[in-house]
């Protein structure tokens, strides 16, 4: 078990660090900087810029300082853009944001679809079966970019119910629409996933066997059926982390909530260099922790798995 | 009496099969069958070639061009851009008085021509790439995988709007970007599927024949593999696509007066609460439909081409 994990860091690891030497020569081929503005500088004033942010350096040294900065006091330095900013406090203001509703969609993804899917495969050929496989189907084809307009058509500007953006401190309405847009694709694929692989555990022996000594039918789904047809749904999650980071830039620019999503996109347009590095190597780094949890809980769940 | 006619007809038999010799049943026409019997695949094949179609005919009818802006409208879309044979505006208006039935058809075009050549650039590069690190094997296969392993689990999306945002938005750096995500997936399968493949007979009878080893792979690995890379091409063209929308939605997409399902879809959306229905309804069903075929495609390809499957 610790050589897996460690074999699974030693991937981990470099990819991160890919991950961070990329964005950063990336930043460094673009041409002009944030301060070659519409204004002429005079050219003291521009080395002075420079020396404050560290940009006279070469570039092998700013990089390494850069790594180094991060690894040693996780600071991403200065925003190129708000100058009265650090890019750990945008970081601290758009971040909680993103945790509340990325938390409560996955959630919301995972409880809703396991069930969704295990009810629909024990009733199988029922109404509720179809109807799970109906949405499963219907989700496929309406991500979360296109299912959050739908939704703010709907309950915000026919029923009235909902609010249609801004996030107001997480309050409970504000929360709604965005954990729905984020975790819908999300759920009705852990149900399919799990409806099939349940389906297959209720076919085998082993299921017979409990049936055949008197269990009744709900202890055999609990007690024997549930953990073996829950395996695929663990290996899924790791998608299912890295969709709700991504997923956040939707959400962030659609519903304005202000978490990291939106300054990702902000920085981005606005050539905020050191803001954008940060933001990507701090969502690449929980994708690559995420899926590094995801398969370490996988081989411990399921010990035939090694790789 | 009985015994007779019977080697009578015996011999019949024998006779006719001579006259006819019967014709054998590749793996290709047992997976034709299949497929031809999958409603929902053949359908699916159906509406899309009609869509294909659609985008081809559909401009000669088309009374506005793309970008030319109807100054009779402009200003008004929500109450005169609505969709209507008198205007010539089939699909209706969008926000700044451009006809909408040709953006669609621009757009679906667009959609699809990503699609499919994102998907075959995935499908040349990750054959190539999968088939190379299956044969050999041994320290070039774990190289080549582990490399494969590396970029898979870097979080591309990013890569890819950071790539939009320096190189400027264009055609070939979001070929680019989508090109580069895409064939590790294929990489892998094609893999796999060489490992199973490289220790066949007809694989030992090439190499004893003297057959060179990159002509091993592509003469006898590469055929072999064409049905689970249609497979996997087929359901990489609706997920391009929806990547290609994502983009779009973010307004880093193929640049005005040019436009994509995903572009229209997010303008469509932003505009919707002025009662504009039509604006993102009608890139909305293209997209739905495009999307719902390739996958139904993709799933009866796959059943027709793989039987243990089922």
């Amino acid at each position: 078990m610790l050589i897996f994990i460690l074999r699974r860091l030693a991937i981990a690891v470099p990819t991160l660090l890919v991950l961070i030497v990329l964005s950063f020569v990336l930043m460094k081929i673009a041409p002009g900087n944030p301060f070659t503005g519409e204004k002429n500088l005079p050219r003291d004033v521009l080395a002075n810029i420079y020396a404050r942010y560290g940009l006279d350096k070469p570039e092998w040294q700013q990089l390494l300082e850069y790594i180094w900065n991060i690894v040693a006091h996780f600071d991403f330095g200065p925003s190129f853009k708000y100058k009265d900013r650090s890019v750990n406090e945008i970081i601290a203001q758009g971040f909680p944001v993103t945790l509340t509703y990325g938390f409560w969609s996955f959630i919301v993804a995972t409880s809703v679809g396991i069930t969704l899917g295990v009810v629909a495969a024990v009733k199988q050929n029922s109404w509720l079966d179809y109807l799970a496989v109906g949405i499963s189907i219907g989700a496929q084809v309406v991500p979360n970019f296109i299912l959050a307009p739908l939704l703010v058509l709907v309950f915000t500007l026919w029923l009235h119910w909902l609010p249609g953006g801004g996030w107001n401190d997480g309050r409970w309405n504000y929360v709604i629409l965005p954990v729905v847009a984020l975790s819908t694709s999300y759920m009705a694929n852990i149900a399919r996933i799990a409806r099939s692989s349940m389906l297959e555990v209720l076919n085998s022996n082993f299921i017979r066997t409990a049936r055949a000594k008197g269990l009744p039918g709900y202890k055999v789904i609990t007690k024997h059926a549930l953990k073996p047809a829950l395996l695929p749904v663990v290996s899924y999650l790791g998608p299912v982390f890295v969709g709700m980071i991504t997923g956040s830039v939707v959400v962030d620019l659609y519903f304005s909530t202000g978490g990291i999503g939106q300054w990702f996109v902000n920085s981005a347009l606005n050539r905020d260099y050191s803001t954008i590095l940060g933001v990507t190597i701090l969502l690449g780094a929980l994708t690559i922790a995420g899926n590094l949890v995801v398969d370490v809980l996988y081989a411990w769940i399921d010990p035939k798995i090694r790789y | 009496m009985i015994a007779e006619t019977q080697a009578e007809s015996a011999a019949k038999l024998r006779a006719d099969q001579a006259a006819k010799p019967i014709k054998g049943r590749s793996l290709w026409q047992d997976a034709m069958s299949r497929f031809v019997r999958n409603r929902a695949a053949i359908t699916s094949v159906v509406v899309l070639l009609l869509v294909v179609v659609f985008t081809f005919v559909g401009p000669l009818f088309a009374a506005w061009t793309i970008e030319k802006i109807d100054w009779s409208i402009i200003g008004m879309v929500p109450e005169k851009g609505f969709p209507s044979f008198a205007t010539g505006h089939f699909f209706g208006a969008d926000e700044v008085g451009r006809d909408l039935y040709s953006r669609v058809i621009q757009g679906t075009q667009v959609s699809l021509a990503v699609g499919v050549l994102g998907a075959a650039i995935a499908v040349l590069v990750g054959t190539i790439y999968g088939a190379i690190s299956g044969y050999f094997g041994g320290r070039l296969d774990s190289v080549m995988m582990r490399f494969v392993d590396i970029v898979y689990s870097i979080p591309f999306m990013f890569i890819l709007i950071l790539m939009l945002i320096i190189f400027g938005r264009s055609f070939v750096v979001l070929f680019m970007g989508i090109g580069l995500i895409s064939w590790l997936g294929m990489a892998r399968v094609v893999r796999g599927q060489t490992l199973s493949l490289k220790n066949r007979e007809f694989i030992e009878a090439a190499i004893a024949t003297g057959v060179k080893p990159l002509a091993v792979v592509f003469r006898h690995i590469v055929p072999n593999l064409l049905g689970i890379v249609a497979v996997y091409a087929t359901l990489l063209i609706p997920e391009i696509i929806l990547l290609e929308s994502f983009i779009s939605f973010l307004g880093l997409g193929i640049q005005e007066p040019n436009t994509s399902l995903g572009a229209l879809i997010s303008e469509g959306a932003q505009t919707m609460q002025y009662g504009t229905l039509w604006q993102i309804g009608f890139p909305l069903a293209f997209f739905v439909i495009i999307l719902f075929s390739f996958f139904f495609a993709g799933d009866g390809l796959r059943d027709a081409l793989d039987p243990k499957d089922r």
